[in-house]
């Protein structure tokens, strides 16, 4: 009898048959493959957008007004600085209604609410909020603000519309993180006699602080991406314009309109903004990435 | 005799003056009533879009303008159904390309992927989520459909006896290129709640299916699979919400012509993709037809996610918290929470 291979003898009974172990083969790899196909569009997007953007982006692409002829030759067609001006300024306006809005929110459902009725039906409400397209927040604050009041688009309409739309986020994470810091943290505190509002606002939030971080930079990463609600609330316009009073422009919208131009140089115009956009966003992803690992609980 | 007398009048000494209380009493009413206001928000503004909308709703009745197939705004004629249709095909598109790929990468991170790599995955998969709608629009209509058109119109040559797949000219922007986009914009929230599901395995389960000898595929599929097919089921839906609802990117590349396509390569129109391209010069009745429109999308979007979060809320821990889907919490669970959000 010759050397005996591992799966022979009384062991081969245990031996994973051929068909099975090709069956095997073939699903694993066929997961590979999608995993790997997955990927493919981020490779692609993130390639034309280097390719076909930094090819516009230059000094004055960034230092001027987009002019309204888009018939001319490239050089008139101006470029995106009211648009990137007016972004900054509706987002962070929609931040500042969003965050604190947002956190009183998860605090009162972390500490307050917990598992009450009420408490369950204002997280489904928040879920309900969460599903709502972008869009309808549009619609909404055009209801509001525009038809209500009779007045035209402005830039902070776009903010409330945005603001709208970061609540949800604002509110699911930051919840996620009060419920990571450990009870015995709020007890030692009131066993201490410390009130229960001084517990929130000197344990409770400090300790939160680095995560909730996190969850709001992602919020205002998916605020600035959005075009839908600023279309009918904000407007779009050429020039730079510093009051929120008034018609803004804005990224998305500027790419939105430049899209569908027949203008090559125009296209290019929202490749470059388009270039300008994702590198804002995937910044503030980054920085939101980096405070998660330093904090401690998320 | 009791020591601990009470030197300032009859309260318990450890008790708090009224005036101490104060703050507590403000905190706790003032964050109660913030969360109130947000559900009244929500109702006030469900009542006003219906308001909006009921002038087209009275026009053609609930029915018609839902289910009318003539969308014709010179003629003053809304029948929604060629938008609703557009929604369905695409989002439907989106979850039948979407969602295997989604959870193929789930279970690669999950089961197969060396330990090293899978934060990295991780990372990259939701970095899909990071791209603004309007990017995969211009990104959709400058490359993608140009460089399908021609494979899109060799399928639909060859497979012109399947009804609706057609024999006729494919157009750029159309349904399928749409659904495509769509299935790139899913991916991240499906994946991300398909690995949270899959972690919540049991590894006694996992453990049990390779001491028995079963190979990685056959642990996947009898021990992985069965075990969270609900939280599957329940990130697909909270996909086909996200579809349902995706506007500009689906404006840009379905053609947004207002009949109902005649066949998957053909352009079409969908609810959301009508209110951004056609809300800025609507007028009157037809104004009113977008509310309605907008009215239908936020109602369909509505009972979607309804099912879903039961579904995933009762995947991911059957008897514990009531709170969301994420109350077991790990690192990078927050980018998953928003994601999911």
């Amino acid at each position: 009898m010759s050397a005996p291979t591992p799966m022979s003898g009384q062991f081969a009974r245990f031996a994973v048959s051929p068909a099975r172990r090709r069956k095997d083969k073939l699903a694993r790899a066929a997961i590979t493959a999608c995993t790997v196909i997955a990927l493919i569009p981020l490779g692609l997007v993130v390639y034309y957008l280097l390719s076909k953007g930094l090819g516009s982006w230059s000094w004055s692409f960034l230092s001027t007004d987009p002019t309204g002829n888009t018939f001319f030759k490239a050089s008139s067609i101006g470029g995106i600085k009211s648009a990137i001006l007016g972004t900054v300024e509706i987002v962070a306006l929609a931040s500042a209604i969003a965050i604190p809005i947002g956190i009183g929110v998860a605090v009162w459902l972390v500490e307050y609410g917990r598992a009450s009725g009420f408490a369950k039906v204002v997280r489904f409400f928040v879920d309900v909020l969460t599903g709502v397209p972008s869009i309808v927040f549009g619609l909404f604050i055009y209801i509001v603000l525009i038809v209500g009041t009779g007045s035209s688009y402005a830039g902070y309409k776009g903010s409330f519309a945005l603001a709208l739309l970061m609540l949800p986020v604002v509110i699911r994470s930051a919840e996620v993180i009060l419920l990571l810091i450990p009870d015995a943290l709020r007890e030692s505190a009131l066993a201490l006699g410390a009130p229960r509002w001084r517990v929130i606002f000197s344990i409770v939030l400090p300790t939160a602080l680095p995560g909730m971080v996190t969850g709001v930079l992602l919020a205002i990463a998916r605020a600035a991406g959005e075009t839908a609600p600023l279309l009918f609330t904000a407007a779009a316009t050429d020039k730079t314009n510093l009051n929120l009073g008034q018609f803004m422009n804005s990224l998305p919208v500027q790419i939105y309109k430049d899209v569908t131009s027949p203008t090559t140089a125009v296209v290019n115009r929202a490749w470059g903004a388009a270039l300008t956009l994702v590198a804002m966003i995937l910044l503030l992803n980054l920085i939101a990435r980096l405070i998660s690992r330093r904090s401690r609980l998320a | 005799m009791n020591t601990a007398a009470m030197p300032g009048g009859d309260r318990p000494i450890l008790a708090r003056s009224p005036l101490a209380r104060l703050p507590d009493r403000a905190l706790k009413y003032g964050l109660t009533i913030l969360a109130a206001l947000i559900l009244a928000l929500i109702v006030y503004f469900f009542v006003r879009l219906v308001g909006q909308a009921r002038p087209a709703f009275a026009h053609a009745g609930v029915f018609g303008f839902t289910f009318n197939n003539d969308w014709n705004v010179s003629g003053e004629k809304f029948g929604a159904l060629p938008l609703v249709v557009g929604t369905l095909i695409t989002s439907g598109l989106a979850l039948l390309i979407g969602v295997p790929i989604a959870v193929a990468t789930a279970l690669y991170a999950n089961e197969l992927c060396p330990l090293r790599l899978r934060a990295a995955l991780t990372v990259l998969v939701e970095l899909l989520a990071a791209v603004p709608s309007v990017v995969y629009g211009l990104w959709g209509i400058f490359f993608l459909a140009p460089k399908l058109q021609p494979v899109e119109q060799w399928f639909a040559n060859r497979l012109s006896f399947i009804p609706f797949i057609g024999g006729d000219s494919v157009t750029i922007p159309n349904y399928f290129v749409a659904g495509l986009i769509l299935a790139i914009m899913i991916l991240p929230i499906v994946s991300a709640i398909s690995r949270e599901v899959m972690a919540t395995v049991p590894a006694d389960h996992k453990e049990a299916a390779l001491g028995l000898g079963a190979t990685r595929w056959e642990m996947i599929r009898t021990a992985v699979l069965p075990y969270c097919r609900a939280g599957i089921v329940g990130g697909a839906m909270l996909g086909l919400g996200r579809a349902i609802g995706e506007t500009i990117a689906v404006t840009i590349v379905i053609g947004d012509a207002p009949g109902l396509g005649k066949h998957l390569f053909g352009q079409g129109y969908s609810l959301a993709a009508v209110i951004a391209n056609e809300f800025g010069e609507a007028q009157g009745l037809h104004r009113s037809a977008l509310f309605a429109a907008g009215l239908v999308l936020f109602v369909l979007t509505l009972l979607v996610n309804g099912v879903a979060r039961v579904l995933v809320s009762r995947a991911s821990h059957p008897s514990k918290t009531p709170s969301a889907p994420q109350a077991a919490v790990g690192p990078g669970q927050v980018a998953g929470a928003v994601a999911g959000a």
